[in-house]
């Protein structure tokens, strides 16, 4: 076992059992480009008020993955799911042709790779979420934007300006509004795709912070191609190869006992 | 000993091979810069001279009296009133027509339309309409405004014409404002659950205007010195009065008679002037080029400046 990936690990007591409760699960789930097939007949549970981890090579279908959540890849055409995501606790297929993908990206929210702002004020960037469903009434979206920020660990930063241009933000300052962004319409799940992959250390580490503290309130699925990342921040941790998901578990256990010589080659290093 | 200096020798015979290569590669450059310098100089000393040329003939006919004056028989009398103001009228229906027409395709082409072999053809058609003739349009727009809908030769008539010439130039400034917009941002905004026209309406749009405008200004500048299809339509060479004024002192206080008005416009009028004999026209067809020239350059300047506002709070 590799002496980084063991200093890497936080110390957590081990989940209580009772206390899980799925959010999500995907069921066969494949997925293709066009003819291309990049996920291929995939099972996870995604368990409430966690942080589920997906880790894996560069091209191995994380995002693919991650993005069937809320319905994106239904942007472009040529595009196909097939098999289920089921979510809870209303136990509909969020994939089904029927569900309307708007419905799903407005119970799952998203923060990407890239921060993306828009170019707007930081006021306007956290209250679009509730411009889009009609939300206008200047005492609640004033409330739920400060509620957000906070949450998102930025109000202190920005209170005083919140009228400037988010562009005008750090980078790191920038992906913590995005997260106040996604946080201020009360989404059921939360998606991030690599979001410090962009950062420096220090903007990493606050984001990390706050991914620990946001798994109170929501449920979490997160991408990333750092492993001690996966390793301090997630309760579960799916590692997946070309399409597939090669082994799935509890964080510690992936990190310690991987079951699978593949998985353990990739976290140790010998692979990836 | 001995070595070391036939080693050296040979080092420098090395790089001397190497220096003499690089410089007459360099020696392409400096062709290909003098080249570039002489054609460059070529076109803008042609139009420097143009410009001066038309500037000493017509700057001492450029007064007030020109401005506010209608055409006349006499040289002397004659101004370009009716022109000028037959220009910005029927520029402004241009705008009023080709804008929404134009906006409204560009943005249905990106953001609505499926993609299939039908829209592929729609997209080359929209881009080779850009390079029709312009007295093409005006044939057309005889057959269609004036006979088919009965418009008459008229300032709507002229207006949806040249929105006609234009509106590929707005299609195509639309298409690339808003191709230029970061797939980040159009995912952000769907990912908050915006649909497709909150996307376009909150999004796409406001962040695309610089562009969109920068494309409708440039068509209109183009517009404004077209004559072969405002002559096709059959607009008057000589008149002396004005459309009534879009807006009166009386309820309803806006009036839409001027857009059936007979008119003329900037390059019409100057076409008229230089097909006179007198000497004393010519001056007066100059100092019209001239305004019309300034009118251009003030519209392309225009476009630079509306870019650099809305641009400056959009970074990427
Ligand atoms: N839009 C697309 N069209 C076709 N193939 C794609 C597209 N996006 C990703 N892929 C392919 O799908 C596979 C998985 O990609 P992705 O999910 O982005 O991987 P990861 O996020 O794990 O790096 C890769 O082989 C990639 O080349
Ligand atoms: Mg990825």
């Amino acid at each position: 076992m590799s002496a980084v990936l063991k200093t890497a690990l936080p110390v957590r007591e081990s989940p209580a059992p009772e206390s899980l409760a799925l959010k999500a699960e995907a069921k066969g789930l494949d997925f293709y480009y066009g003819a291309f097939k990049a996920l291929k007949n995939l099972h996870m549970p995604v368990y409430e008020k966690k942080v589920t981890a997906l880790i894996g090579p560069s091209g191995c279908g994380k995002s693919t993955f991650l993005r069937s959540f809320n319905r994106m890849h239904d942007l472009y055409p040529g595009n196909r799911y097939q098999g289920e995501i089921r979510m809870y606790p209303d136990n509909v297929n969020i994939l089904a042709p029927d569900v309307d993908p708007i419905e799903v990206r407005m119970r799952i929210s998203m923060v990407f790779q890239k921060p993306n702002p828009f170019p707007k004020t930081i006021y306007e960037n956290v209250a679009y979420g509730m411009r889009v469903r009609n939300i206008n009434r200047k005492s609640t979206v004033d409330e739920k934007v400060e509620k957000a920020l906070r949450e998102a660990a930025l109000w202190m930063e920005v209170k005083d300006r919140l009228h400037d241009l988010a562009f005008n933000l750090s980078g790191g300052q920038q992906q913590r509004l995005c997260i106040a962004r996604a946080l201020a319409t009360d989404p059921e799940m939360l998606l991030f795709d690599e979001p410090t992959s962009a950062l420096d250390p220090i903007a990493t580490a606050s984001i990390e912070e706050l991914v620990d503290e946001l798994r109170q309130r929501v449920t979490i699925l997160i991408v990333t191609h750092n492993m001690q990342q996966a390793a301090r921040i997630s309760d579960y941790t799916a590692y997946m190869y070309l399409g597939e998901i090669i082994e799935f578990g509890e964080t510690d256990q992936i990190f310690i006992k991987p079951r699978n010589k593949q998985t353990e080659d990739y976290i140790t290093g010998r692979f990836g | 000993m001995g070595a070391t200096t036939t080693g050296t020798d040979l080092h420098a015979g090395k790089l001397r091979a190497l220096r003499a290569l690089i410089a007459s590669h360099k020696r392409w450059d400096l062709f290909f810069a003098s080249v570039g310098v002489l054609a460059l100089m070529f076109g803008i000393l042609a139009f420097v001279a143009l410009f001066f040329d038309m500037a000493v003939d017509g700057v001492p006919r450029i007064t007030p009296d020109f401005f506010a004056s209608f055409p006349s028989r006499r040289a002397e009398n004659a101004g370009i009133l009716s022109a000028w103001v037959g220009s910005t009228l029927v520029m402004l229906v241009t705008a009023l027509a080709a804008v929404p027409l134009g906006v409204g395709a560009g943005v249905y082409l990106e953001e609505y339309a499926p993609r299939n072999w039908m829209t592929d053809v729609i997209e080359i058609n929209v881009t080779n309409l850009a390079g029709v003739p312009s007295i093409v349009y005006g044939l057309l727009a005889l057959g269609l405004f004036v006979y088919q809908f009965g418009l008459g030769q008229s300032i709507l008539t002229a207006g949806l014409t040249l929105a006609l010439l234009i509106l590929p130039v707005v299609i195509v400034a639309t298409r690339e404002a808003i191709r230029a917009i970061p797939v980040a941002i159009r995912e952000g905004a769907y990912a908050l659950g915006a649909s497709k026209w909150q996307t376009t309406h909150d999004h796409i749009i406001p962040y695309s205007m610089a562009g969109i405008l920068t494309g409708v200004i440039i068509g209109l500048a183009r517009a404004i010195g077209e004559t072969a299809p405002i002559i096709t339509i059959g607009a008057l060479t000589f008149i002396a009065f004005l459309p009534p004024p879009p807006v009166q002192a009386t309820a309803p206080f806006v009036n839409f008679e001027w857009l059936t008005s007979p008119f003329t416009v900037m390059p019409i009028q100057m076409f008229n002037w230089t097909s006179r004999p007198e000497e004393a026209f010519q001056a007066n067809a100059a100092a019209a080029g001239l305004v019309l020239v300034v009118m251009t350059l003030v519209m392309n300047a225009l476009a630079i400046y509306i870019r650099y506002r809305l641009r400056r709070n959009i970074k990427w």
